[in-house]
C-alpha cells in the first residue's frame, strides 16, 4: 500500500518525519518496505505564474514567445503547447529547478529568443500522463505561489507491508488512523462521515433494480444511481493523487472509485446504467464454463464457485475482482450506477486464485471487508460524483443486506492481560489505548465489554485479539525479559539425535565435507541411475528437473560432484545427511487418523568419493574405490559400536563386482560400492565410491553403552597365521571359519595381508591374519594356543582352505 | 731385572701404549694397538706372566703396578673405541642427506559440516540449555498440519504468502517447521518445550529465495508462559549466537497461529545498534536502523489449542508461545555470507570455510 505522505498527514499529522512515521508504524505491526520519493526531487523553483502575453515566436510555427508573470516581475518563457494563451493562470518552473529525470533547468535559446523557464505541462512534473498542453490552472492563485501549495509535485510516499488480518490498513484513513493510535496525534473527521444531497422526485427504484440471488456469496450490496455525468479528466489535485499513491487516472468517474477505495478501503464499481441490460443487477453464483470479457479485455470462464454480479442478461462484472467490459463507464456515459458491495472473503480469494487474477479490489475483498463500510464509500463517492462530474444524485439508495452483520462486543479481562503479557497495564492505560483504537469500552467487573469497531471486525474477534492490540500499542519494548519457571522440562537430545550428530562428525573427522542438495530431483536423473521405482511426484514443481522426491541421497552427493570437477576440483569426499521419500502407504488423513504420516520418509546417510588419497611425490594417489568407502562405514559405525557385514549385493547403479550389501543384527542398512563406470560416465565424474545408510536403523541398532572388557590384567598371545584358500572363499568365511575352530579363547582377528602366487598355486590366495587369544581368568601359553590349531586347520578345510606351514 | 728398572719399563710401556691408542684414527689401527700392548704376545702380558719367578718380596709392587697399567689401557682403549664409533655413525648420517626443501606430507584432510548443520546444532544447543528437547517431523505433511490446525483453514488469505508445493489436494511439502507445533502437542501433554529444526519448502526461486531452507521452529507450553517469557528467551538465544552485548526488540507481526505476534530484531552486531559503520558511514548490514530482523514469534493463538483440547490444551488452563526463525538467514548474518544459493551449490571452496 503506497501512502503518499501529505496525503496521510492531511487526516493524521504528527511532529513527526516521514522515517520517524515509518518506524513507528514498523513497531506496531506496519511495516514500511521502503520510503519512496514522488515527483520532483525539490519543490524550489515551481511557482504559479500568469501568462500576461503570447505571441508568435517570430522563427517557429508552433512555438510561442510568452511574457509570464512570476510574483516578483515578469520573465519571457518560449512555450510549445497548443493551448497557452495570455490570461491563463499557469505552473511555472524557474531556471535552476530540477526536473523529475534530475536535469536541472538554465536558461535556454530557442530558435533565438531566450527563455527563462518553462510553462508546465502535468506529465512535466509527474502528476498526469496528458503532453497535450500546458496546466491551466485556477485564477485565484497568487502569482508566485510555490506550486506545492496547490499541487502535489513533491511528496514522501510510504510503501507500507500490509497484513493479511489488517485490510483497514489498505487505506489512507485506516493508515491515519493507526497513525492516531500510535501516535495520540489528532485524528481528522471520517471522510465519509458527509452525504451528498439528492435532487429530483424520483428514487433510485425508478432507474435500476438488484437482487442476491445467492446471499451466501455477498452480504450486502449497495447501489446508487447518478444521471447528468460529464465523464471527462479528473482534476489536477485527484490526478497527483492517483499518482502519488501509483494509480494511472483513467477518468473522473472511475478515478472517484479508485480514490474513495485507496481513502477507505472499500472498493466500488460504477457501472454505464444505460449499458446494464435491463437496468437489473442479478448477485449469483456463475455457471460452470460461463464467459465474460473482464475490463482488462481478456475473456474468463467462470464456474460455480464464483460469484458474478450480472445484468438481465448475462455476466456484467467478476464479484470483488474485476468489472466487465459489457457495462465499462465510457466518454459517451450520462447515466452511472455506483456499486459497493461486500464479498465474502474466502470466496473472492479462491476465485481470484482460480482465475489467477487479483485486482487491487480483490486483495482487500479477500481479507473480508465489513458490510457498514460499504454504505460509508457510497457516502464519500456521492460527494465526488456530484462536485466532480455536475452529477445529481436519484434520491435513495438500493441496499440489499442479507448478511446483515450487528456490531461484535468482546469481554475482556483485565487480569488476563497481565497474565499473557508478563506485565500489568493499569485499567485506565487499557481503556485509553482501546479508544484510540476507535474500540469502545464499557467496564464490568472483570474488565471490560469491547465493541469491536466495523473496519477490525475480521481481525478482533477474542479476548486475545484485543490483548495483541493492548500490548502493540502499549509498546511491545517495554515488556520484561523473563525465563520461563520450566518446573518440568529438561532439555536434552534423543539417543537417535546423538547418533546422528556422531556419524556427521565420524565422516567429517575423516576428511570429508557434508553437503545440502534439494530434496527434488528430475525422473530422469533417477533414469541415468538406472531406478525404476516408485517416486513421489510433486504436482505443481518449479521446473521438470526438481519435480520428484529423491528416493535415495545419492543423485545430490553425485551433482554436487559434477559441479565441483567442472569448477576445477574433480577429486572431492562429499557426504550428506538428510531425509529421502517414497510414496507412503495410503494413510487416512488427520483429524481422522491422527499423527499419521502421509509419505515414506527415512533419514539417511551417504557419502560419495571421487578421491580417497591425493597422491604425493613419494606415494601414489589412494584410488576412491570399494575399500575407501568401506573404510568410511567401518570408521562410522565402528564410532557408533555398530558391527557390521557386507555381502556381495548388487544395484543397478553400482560396479557388479565391487558392491555389498551393508547387514547389522539382521537388519539392511543399506550398501557400499563402486558406482558402475556407465553410471559415472553420466556425471563425468570418474572413478568413483559410495554408500548410502539408513539412518534411523542405525540409531536402533547403536547400543547405548559400550560395555568393558579387561585388556589389561591378563596379557594376550598373539599369533599370526596364513591361511591358503580357493579364489571363490571370501575373507569373511576364512574369519568364520577360523573363529569356529579357535572357539571362545580367540578375542580378535586382523587381516594383514593378502598374497597371490607360485607358492599358493593358481586359482588361490594366502590371507595371513594376525589372531588375538585371551583368557577371562588365566594367563595363557603358548602351548595352550598351539593345541587349538589342529582345530583351526580342521575347520579350514571344510572351506577348501588350509594352513600354510 | 730389578724392581725398579721394572717399575720405569712399565711406566714407559704405558705412556707408549697412551700414544698409540690416542693416535689409533680408526677401528684397525686401535685393534693393533691393543694387539701390541695387551695381546697375548706383548710385553706386559709376558711381564705379567713372568711375575712367579721374581723375587718374593718383589712379586707384590711389580704385580700390582703391571695390573694398574693393564686395566688403565683397557679403559683408554674402550674410550677411544667409543669416540671412534661416534665419529664413524656422524660421517655415515652426514652422507644420508635428504633434499629438505622438497614438500612434505599433506596434511590430513580436514572435513567440514554444513554451515547449515553448523548453525542448526549451535541453535539447538542453545535451547538445549534453556530446557528445551529437540524433534523432529516429517517434511511431506498433511495440509491439515501445515495450515488448517494452525489456524489458517482453506481460503484463509496467509495461505496466499506462502507458495506451497502440493502432492494432493490433502499433502504437501511442509512451508514450515510450524505442522510440529501441533504433532508435539498431540503426543505430549503440557509442559511442553521443544525446538524443531528442519527442511522447509516455498515454491519461489530468485535471489533471496530458494526452494528449499531450514528453519528452527520453537515452542514453550505451560502454566503461565508470558510474552515476557518469550522475550528472555529469545534475547538468551541472541546473545548466544550473536554475542552477549546484543539487545532485541519485539515489533507487533502477523502469523494466524499466534496471537500476539511479534517479529524480532537484534541489535546490529557490525555497529553496535549505532546504525553507523566506523567512519561515519551507514552500517550496511542494518541499513541504519541499528536492528536486524531474525525471527517471528508469538503468544500461540486458542485457536490452535482447539485441534489438541482432548490431550490437556485448555487455553484457559495453559498459554505458551512459538517462534520460528530461518537457519540460512542466521548464518548469513552471522558469517556474512551474502547469497542464499551458496548454501546449496555445493562448492567445496564455500563448504571448506565453515564447521
Ligand atoms: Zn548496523
Amino acid at each position: 500500500m503506497r501512502v503518499p505522505l501529505s496525503w496521510l498527514r492531511e487526516y493524521c499529522d504528527p511532529p513527526l518525519t516521514t522515517a520517524e512515521i515509518g518506524d513507528r508504524l514498523a513497531m506496531t505491526g506496519t511495516e514500511p518496505e521502503r520510503i519512496e520519493h514522488f515527483g520532483v526531487p525539490s519543490a524550489d523553483g515551481f511557482v504559479i505564474g500568469k501568462v500576461l502575453e503570447a505571441e508568435q515566436h517570430p522563427n517557429a510555427d508552433r512555438l510561442r514567445v510568452c511574457r509570464v508573470d512570476d510574483g516578483n516581475g515578469s520573465r519571457t518563457i518560449v512555450c510549445g503547447a497548443p493551448n497557452v494563451a495570455a490570461g491563463q493562470t499557469v505552473a511555472l518552473a524557474l531556471p535552476g529547478a530540477v526536473m523529475p529525470g534530475g536535469q536541472r533547468l538554465g536558461e535556454a535559446k530557442l530558435r533565438g529568443v531566450v527563455s527563462s523557464g518553462m510553462i508546465l505541462a502535468e506529465d512535466e512534473v509527474g502528476v498526469g500522463e496528458d503532453h497535450n498542453g500546458i496546466m491551466v490552472l485556477p485564477d485565484e492563485l497568487r502569482a508566485g505561489a510555490p506550486l506545492l501549495e496547490y499541487l502535489t509535485i513533491f511528496d514522501d510516499v510510504l510503501d507500507l507491508e500490509v497484513e493479511p488480518n489488517r485490510p483497514d490498513c489498505l487505506s489512507v484513513y485506516g493508515v491515519a488512523r493507526e497513525l492516531h493510535a500510535v501516535t495520540g496525534a489528532p485524528l481528522a473527521a471520517d471522510p465519509t462521515g458527509e452525504d451528498a444531497v439528492a435532487s429530483g422526485d424520483d428514487s433510485v427504484a425508478d432507474h435500476a433494480s438488484v437482487e442476491i440471488a445467492d446471499p451466501d456469496v455477498c452480504p450486502r450490496f449497495t447501489a446508487r444511481v447518478f444521471d447528468g455525468v460529464h465523464v471527462g479528466p479528473s482534476p489536477l489535485w485527484l490526478k497527483a493523487r492517483l499518482a502519488a499513491a501509483g494509480q494511472r487516472s483513467i477518468s473522473n468517474v472511475v478515478d472517484i472509485t479508485n480514490y474513495v477505495m485507496l481513502l477507505t478501503g472499500q472498493p466500488l464499481h460504477a457501472f454505464d446504467l444505460d449499458e446494464v441490460r435491463g437496468r437489473r443487477i442479478v448477485v449469483r453464483r456463475a455457471r460452470d464454463g460461463e464467459r465474460m470479457v473482464t475490463l482488462d479485455g481478456v475473456e474468463r470462464t467462470f464456474d460455480s464457485s464464483m460469484a458474478l454480479v450480472c445484468d438481465a442478461e448475462g455476466p456484467s462484472g467478476v464479484a470483488g475482482i474485476m468489472g466487465g467490459r459489457v457495462s465499462e463507464v465510457s466518454e459517451r456515459t450520462t447515466r452511472v450506477l455506483m456499486e459497493a458491495a461486500t464479498w465474502v472473503g474466502p470466496n473472492v480469494l479462491q476465485s481470484s486464485a482460480r482465475l489467477g487474477l487479483r485486482s487491487e479490489a480483490s486483495t482487500r475483498f479477500e481479507k473480508q471487508l465489513h458490510p457498514e463500510q460499504a454504505l460509508a464509500a457510497q457516502r464519500l463517492a456521492a460527494r465526488l460524483m456530484v462536485e466532480l462530474c455536475g452529477a445529481r444524485m436519484a434520491p435513495g439508495t438500493i441496499d440489499e443486506y442479507p448478511g446483515r452483520a450487528e456490531p461484535r462486543v468482546v469481554a475482556l479481562r483485565h487480569r488476563r492481560i497481565g497474565a499473557l503479557l508478563g506485565t500489568e497495564i493499569p485499567r485506565a492505560e487499557v481503556e485509553a489505548i482501546l479508544g484510540r483504537l476507535s474500540f469502545a469500552t464499557v467496564p464490568t467487573e472483570a474488565g471490560f465489554d469491547v465493541t469491536v469497531p466495523p473496519f477490525r471486525d475480521a481481525d478482533v474477534q477474542r479476548e486475545a485479539d484485543l490483548i495483541e492490540e493492548i500490548a502493540r500499542i502499549h509498546g511491545l519494548e517495554r515488556l520484561p525479559a523473563t525465563l520461563p519457571a520450566r518446573r518440568h522440562a529438561v532439555g536434552r537430545l534423543t539417543p537417535a539425535q546423538r547418533v546422528r550428530r556422531r556419524v556427521e562428525d565420524a565422516l567429517r573427522d575423516r576428511g570429508l565435507c557434508e553437503v545440502v542438495a534439494y530434496s527434488f530431483t528430475a525422473p530422469d536423473t533417477l533414469a541415468r541411475l538406472r531406478l525404476e521405482e516408485g517416486t513421489l511426484a510433486v504436482g505443481n514443481p518449479l521446473s521438470e528437473d526438481a519435480s520428484v522426491m529423491r528416493p535415495l541421497l545419492l543423485p545430490g552427493l553425485l551433482g554436487a560432484a559434477a559441479r565441483n570437477a567442472a569448477r576445477g576440483r574433480p577429486g572431492v569426499a562429499l557426504f550428506e545427511s538428510a531425509h529421502v521419500y517414497r510414496p507412503g502407504e495410503a494413510a487416512e488423513p488427520p483429524p481422522l487418523a491422527a499423527a499419521s504420516v502421509p509419505a515414506d520418509e527415512h533419514h539417511h546417510v551417504a557419502a560419495l568419493l571421487t578421491r580417497s588419497a591425493p597422491g604425493t611425490w613419494r606415494r601414489p594417489a589412494l584410488a576412491a574405490d570399494y575399500f575407501a568407502a568401506k573404510g568410511l562405514v567401518e570408521a562410522m559405525l565402528g564410532s557408533l559400536g555398530i558391527t557390521f557385514s557386507a555381502e556381495p549385493a548388487q544395484r543397478p547403479f553400482l560396479h557388479p563386482g565391487r558392491s555389498a550389501a551393508v547387514t547389522s543384527g539382521g537388519e539392511e542398512l543399506g550398501w557400499i560400492g563402486e558406482l558402475h563406470p556407465a553410471v559415472a560416465r553420466e556425471w563425468d565424474v570418474g572413478e568413483a565410491a559410495a554408500f548410502e545408510l539408513d539412518l534411523e536403523t542405525l540409531a536402533e541398532l547403536a547400543p547405548a553403552a559400550a560395555g568393558y572388557r579387561d585388556v589389561t590384567t591378563l596379557p594376550p598371545v598373539l599369533q599370526d597365521i596364513a591361511v591358503v584358500v580357493p579364489e571363490s572363499v571370501s575373507a569373511a568365511e576364512v574369519d568364520a571359519a577360523v573363529r569356529r575352530g579357535a572357539g571362545d579363547l580367540l578375542s580378535e582377528t586382523t587381516l594383514f595381508d593378502v598374497y597371490r602366487g607360485e607358492q599358493v598355486g593358481e586359482g588361490n590366495r594366502s590371507l595371513a591374519l594376525r589372531l588375538e587369544f585371551r583368557a577371562p581368568d588365566r594367563t595363557l601359553t603358548d602351548d595352550d594356543v598351539a593345541g587349538l590349531r589342529g582345530q583351526i586347520e580342521r575347520e579350514l578345510e571344510t572351506i577348501g582352505g588350509r594352513l600354510r606351514a | 731385572m730389578p724392581e725398579a728398572s721394572t717399575q720405569r719399563r712399565l711406566e714407559e710401556l704405558a705412556s707408549e701404549a697412551q700414544g698409540a691408542v690416542a693416535g689409533a684414527a680408526g677401528a684397525p689401527e686401535l685393534e693393533e694397538a691393543r694387539v701390541r700392548f695387551l695381546g697375548r704376545r706383548s710385553e706386559l702380558t709376558s711381564l705379567l706372566r713372568s711375575i712367579g719367578s721374581l723375587p718374593p718380596e718383589e712379586r707384590g709392587p711389580v704385580g700390582q703396578a703391571a695390573n694398574a697399567v693393564r686395566v688403565r689401557l683397557e679403559a683408554l682403549i674402550a674410550e677411544r673405541q667409543d669416540a671412534l664409533d661416534g665419529a664413524a655413525l656422524e660421517a655415515r648420517l652426514a652422507d644420508d642427506r635428504v633434499d629438505v626443501t622438497l614438500p612434505g606430507d599433506p596434511a590430513q584432510p580436514v572435513g567440514h559440516l554444513h554451515l547449515i548443520t553448523q548453525t542448526r546444532r549451535d541453535i539447538e544447543d542453545v535451547f538445549l540449555g534453556l530446557g528445551f528437547s529437540v524433534v523432529e517431523g516429517p517434511e511431506v505433511e498433511w495440509d491439515y498440519y501445515n495450515f488448517t490446525a494452525l489456524n489458517m483453514p482453506p481460503a484463509h488469505p496467509a495461505r496466499a504468502l506462502q507458495d506451497t508445493f502440493y502432492f494432493s489436494d490433502e499433502v504437501l511439502l511442509r512451508t514450515h517447521t510450524s505442522p510440529m507445533q501441533v504433532r508435539a502437542m498431540e503426543a505430549h501433554e503440557p509442559p511442553l518445550y521443544i525446538v524443531v529444526p528442519g527442511k522447509v519448502y516455498r515454491r519461489d526461486s530468485d535471489a533471496t529465495h530458494t526452494p528449499m531452507f531450514h528453519q528452527v521452529e520453537g515452542l514453550a507450553v505451560d502454566e503461565d508462559i508470558t510474552l515476557g517469557d518469550l522475550r528472555g528467551v529469545l534475547l538468551e538465544f541472541a546473545r548466544a549466537i550473536f554475542g552477549a552485548e546484543r539487545d532485541i526488540r519485539l515489533r507487533a507481526g502477523y502469523f494466524p497461529f499466534t496471537e500476539p505476534s511479534v517479529e524480532v530484531d537484534v541489535s546490529c552486531f557490525v555497529c553496535a545498534g549505532t546504525g553507523f559503520a566506523t567512519g561515519g558511514s551507514r552500517c550496511s548490514l542494518c541499513r541504519g536502523s541499528g536492528w536486524i530482523e531474525i525471527l517471528g514469534a508469538g503468544m500461540i493463538d486458542p485457536n490452535v489449542y482447539g485441534f489438541v483440547a482432548e490431550r490437556g490444551y485448555d487455553p484457559e488452563r495453559v498459554q505458551g508461545f512459538a517462534f520460528g526463525m530461518g537457519i540460512e538467514r542466521i548464518a548469513m548474518l552471522k558469517h556474512g555470507v551474502p547469497d542464499l544459493r551458496l548454501f546449496f551449490e555445493n562448492d567445496v571452496r564455500f563448504l571448506e570455510q565453515f564447521g
